[in-house]
């Protein structure tokens, strides 16, 4: 039989995975972004495991609103990349330094 | 090994295997694509957690709406790989080191015996003729409407805002505004100059 455990390991394993993609990904702006995805994926997959084993349903809810959350950041984040490859002509994370922060 | 088990550990493998080829590969578009495949076993997880509705909502939308969006945007944008690859592998050991150490910390948590979590008791099973989506709907109208209605906002203010920052007026470009051709007058148009009438020739 499958534990709790089992989904709650794989949920950590693969938001480590996103970890180590935002590590190696530093350059590339669209990949970070899918390594945020994934992270949340990772979250949901927590979500919806303990709702399943507590039998009880409020934690779908919550992956729904993340889910919701998560289309509305990807879709404001590559209007973000849009612009600014419009602008800049690269996605380049090092080279974002317009504002000298 | 059961059959259940057996599912598990199938679509837990290609999961790993397409998230860990999202953040390695070249291309960004096969990127992209490994992403749609890491959230089709995910969907396939989730259907063996007995979530149908999120399942299907999680293909739809994300791979439907989401992920065609980022294909769109990868295509539509001329990167040059090369310099985005520079030094890829520069970073992996400090990555690695603290993405092994938080899984292994994770894992000591989550397997060892006091947390309880592995051996929670398996759910009752559920009645006949549950519906998932039937109860998800139910708490959404119900005691999650307040917050349903924020998620509704949210989504509005995410198409305004990606609207707003890709909008632009092309200079140049010449388009008829219709407000100003309704809104003309005769008196823009056409002058009217008195003149003195010519007097007959008379021969």
């Amino acid at each position: 039989m499958i534990s709790l455990s089992h989904y709650l390991v794989l949920g950590a394993i693969l938001f480590s995975i996103a970890v180590i993609g935002i590590f190696l990904n530093r350059k590339n702006l669209i990949v970070l972004l899918m390594a945020i995805e994934l992270m949340l994926l990772a979250v949901n997959l927590n979500f919806v495991a303990f709702s399943h084993f507590l039998d009880d349903p409020s934690g779908q809810i919550f992956v729904f609103f993340i889910l919701t959350v998560a289309a509305a950041e990807s879709a404001i984040g590559l209007a973000i990349l849009v612009a600014l490859f419009r602008n800049l002509k690269t996605i380049d994370v090092e080279e974002l330094d317009q504002l000298k922060g | 090994m059961t059959f259940q088990q057996f599912i598990f550990y199938f679509f837990s493998g290609i999961l790993i295997f397409a998230a860990l080829r999202v953040i390695t590969a070249r291309n960004p578009v096969h990127a992209a694509l490994f992403l749609v495949l890491a959230f089709f076993t995910s969907a396939a997880i989730w259907l063996q957690l007995q979530a149908e509705f999120l399942a299907i909502v999680l293909v739809l939308v994300y791979v439907g709406a989401v992920m065609v969006l980022f294909l769109f945007v990868v295509m539509m944008l001329d990167i040059n790989l090369a310099r985005l690859r520079e030094g890829f592998w520069s970073y992996l050991p400090v990555g690695a080191v603290v993405a092994l150490l938080l899984v292994a910390e994770m894992v000591l948590v989550l397997v060892s015996r006091s947390s309880g979590l592995p051996d929670a008791p398996p759910p009752p099973p559920l009645p006949a003729g549950y519906s998932n989506t039937k109860e998800l709907g139910r708490l959404v109208y119900t005691e999650y409407v307040y917050p349903f209605e924020v998620a509704a906002v949210i989504l509005l203010v995410a198409i305004v805002a990606a609207i707003a920052l890709t909008l632009r007026r092309r200079k140049g470009a010449k388009y008829i505004d219709p407000a100003k051709q309704i809104g003309v007058r005769r008196e823009d148009r056409v002058r009217i100059v008195s003149m003195k009438a010519e007097e007959k020739e008379r021969g």
